[in-house]
């Protein structure tokens, strides 16, 4: 996918993969608190090969190999935080940081209000998330909305190459938890990155693709398939604008309402189940704030129902792709387009 | 000593024992067991809510543990946490205001009874999940050795504690990367309501730290300066940084598990039986007998714990409602919720 970047002369080519890798490094050159622990992030080099190169580079203290105990090191990671580090806590996927909901939930969310904001726990949780490997339904869903439900918490998605490279940064000056979902379909992609790119804001969205007809709301993983919907829609007359939601929680409103308000369409696209999934809070907002300026429902694009399978048709078939985007904003249209 | 196949050992420390620091063990219990009889009492009147998990019977822990680490060292706690918080120096009126729900509590009412901070002290809480706290503890440990602080974290937990998995999962990561430690068992043989015998296949919890190639003893928490003993090995040893240490107490709670448990699973005689060897009553017989403390010292003390304990409900009583404006705040640095 296009990373959203201006060529320049400065840019030059790069993977997702190596951008989360030179934000890696560069927090760890940068700060001495800052420490990286999970499984496999040492020796093996990340189980997406994100980490590989800095066991080497920073050694066994500040690269920390863990057991497979995710609740355990997600703790000792909320514990050093609390105690003056910046730790970098990885869990390998969003289905295996259930093992560790209760030290996110019940501890790193909750202790600064817990305890009258005496404890702060400025801890970064990276994981992958999303499915389209076929690795079936333990290893492949979204589960972005449980995590974005939780106050304490704030929650990224990075989309982009520049958000892979920049968001960790940002996250690291934040004195509240911060989860980064890393959508595992990303690492591979291409795209240019500025030499000089480095922190980005985390506070606002992202318009991806301007347009005046409707508006795609997407995060992650689906912003890509969105931004092909547009192209299809572009080549039917049809201009979308493409908003990419970069922050989980707290929710840019501003800029979803500012866009609905221009297009009078939204389809809200969401590799969560739907059933209680960020699309439905998106779209509970634009009903709260932006009822009067629509001129159709809003449409959903979601995952089906459905533990997602292994069998690749079936897979394909569960999630969000661009043709299902693509009928969606033709819906709002009245079949127009 | 770490033969943990022997159970409760005598009290070498004793013949150590001078006359202030008998008075001072004695202090720190009987102004916990005062406290809570206060704690129990407004309770019952209607000033204290929620959940109230009283420690009477398991003191000499607390009065044998909080003396030894240093003002620098942390402690994670528990839910039955009042008399480690007092011993570690909260102010018995911060605690008393948190459980009125008052903006003067040592967390501004938003913890009540089983969530105690106090930062300045290195409190780190009273923690309601069971074994949730044992993780930050690691994590409180690892930042002071890559830090390079000699400092100790004490991590309490009750004997529920050693059936979950985060148990183990830090057993485990703590042995492995030799985290300075101090691990304290407060085994009152009940999770709840259930007996240790009902859900543990194996009673001797000492011995499953073993199993992690961990430095363990078990003691009797009954007897504080069994205690205090143990605790001085364990302080000495993972402040050296040799890694961490395990140490079992083997204690009883005498009232119910909290103010809502009819006390259906256990019998009056067992209690009477485990009253027999009240901490307090048997550490004052011993120093008595010793020639240490005499019956003027034991009423002077009394006199001074309720007086803290009438003092902390006066403080209580006066300190003032949080505005309801201020709901929100606290749940990020920058403020409330968005």
């Amino acid at each position: 996918m296009s990373s959203g970047a201006p060529a320049s002369a400065s840019a030059r080519k790069t993977t997702y993969r190596e951008a989360v890798r030179a934000a890696l490094r560069e927090a760890l050159r940068g700060d001495d608190r800052v420490f990286l622990m999970g499984e496999d992030v040492g020796r093996y080099g990340g189980s997406y090969a994100c980490s590989l190169g800095l066991l080497e580079e920073f050694g066994p203290e500040r690269v920390r190999d863990t057991p497979l105990s995710e609740s355990a090191f997600v703790g000792a990671g909320i514990g050093a935080a609390m105690a003056g580090m910046r730790p970098i806590v990885e869990i390998m996927t969003v289905n295996f940081s259930l093992l560790a909901l209760d030290q996110i939930l019940n501890n790193a969310a909750t202790l600064r209000h817990m305890s009258g904001g005496q404890v702060g726990v400025p801890l970064v949780i990276r994981m992958a998330t999303g499915a389209g490997r076929q690795v079936a339904a333990q290893h492949s869903h979204s589960l972005e909305n449980f995590y974005a439900h939780i106050p304490g918490l704030k929650v990224l998605a990075p989309a982009t190459i520049e958000d892979a490279r920049g968001m960790l940064a940002t996250a690291l000056e934040e004195p509240d938890p911060v989860i980064l979902f890393e959508h595992a379909m990303l690492y591979p992609t291409e795209g240019e990155l500025a030499a000089d790119a480095g922190a980005v804001p985390i506070d606002r969205a992202a318009i991806r693709r301007p347009g005046k007809d409707a508006t795609v709301i997407a995060y992650g993983g689906t912003v890509a398939k969105a931004l092909a919907a547009a192209q299809t829609l572009a080549e039917r007359g049809v201009d979308t604008e493409v908003i990419d939601l970069r922050t989980l929680r707290p929710l840019d409103d501003d800029t979803i309402v500012a866009s609905v308000t221009k297009t009078r369409r939204a389809v809200v696209v969401d590799e969560g189940w739907k059933t209680g999934s960020l699309a439905a809070e998106v779209c509970a907002r634009l009903v709260e704030k932006a009822f009067y300026e629509l001129d159709a429902p809003i449409a959903r694009v979601c995952t089906a129902e459905v533990p997602i399978p292994y069998a690749k048709h079936l897979e394909d078939a569960a999630l969000p792709q661009p043709g299902r985007i693509v009928e969606a904003v033709l819906g709002t249209m009245g079949g127009h387009g | 000593m770490n033969d943990v196949a022997s159970g409760p050992e005598p009290s070498p420390d004793f013949l150590a024992l001078d006359r202030s620091e008998a008075l001072a063990l004695l202090r720190g219990m009987v102004r916990i067991r005062r406290f809570e009889e206060k704690c129990a009492q407004q309770y019952g009147a209607g000033k204290i809510r929620g959940f109230l998990h009283l420690y009477i019977g398991e003191e000499a822990v607390a009065a044998g543990v909080m003396p030894l680490l240093d003002a620098d060292d942390a402690i994670v706690s528990t839910y039955r946490e009042h008399g480690h918080a007092l011993l570690r120096g909260v102010p018995a009126g911060a605690i008393m205001a948190e459980m009125f729900g008052k903006v003067e509590g040592c967390s501004r009412g938003r913890g009540g009874s089983m969530h105690l901070f106090d930062l300045a002290r290195r409190f780190y809480g009273g923690n309601a999940i069971v074994a949730g706290g044992i993780p930050i503890a690691l994590g409180l440990a690892l930042a002071d050795r890559m830090q390079g602080r000699k400092r100790v974290t004490a991590c309490l937990f009750g004997d529920g504690a050693v059936a979950e998995g985060e148990f183990h999962e830090s057993m485990n990561l703590a042995a492995l990367w030799k985290l300075p430690v101090l691990f304290l068992c407060e085994n009152n043989q009940y999770a709840m309501g259930t007996a240790i015998e009902r859900y543990e296949s194996e009673k001797n919890i000492a011995i499953k730290a073993r199993s992690y190639r961990m430095e363990s003893e078990r003691a009797d928490g009954m007897d504080v300066l069994a205690v205090r003993a143990a605790t001085r090995r364990g302080v000495e040893f993972v402040r050296s940084g040799a890694g961490p240490w395990f140490i079992e107490l083997v204690t009883y709670r005498f009232r119910a598990h909290s103010a809502y448990d009819p006390e259906l699973y256990r019998s009056k005689d067992e209690v009477k039986e485990w009253r027999k060897r009240d901490p307090i009553a048997l550490f004052e017989a011993l120093a008595s007998e010793r020639g240490l403390v005499g019956p003027g010292d034991v009423a002077a003390i009394e006199k001074e714990a309720d007086a803290e304990a009438d003092a902390a409900v006066a403080f209580a009583e006066a300190g003032a409602l949080e505005p309801v404006e201020d709901l929100t705040r606290d749940v990020y640095a920058s403020g409330g919720a968005r």
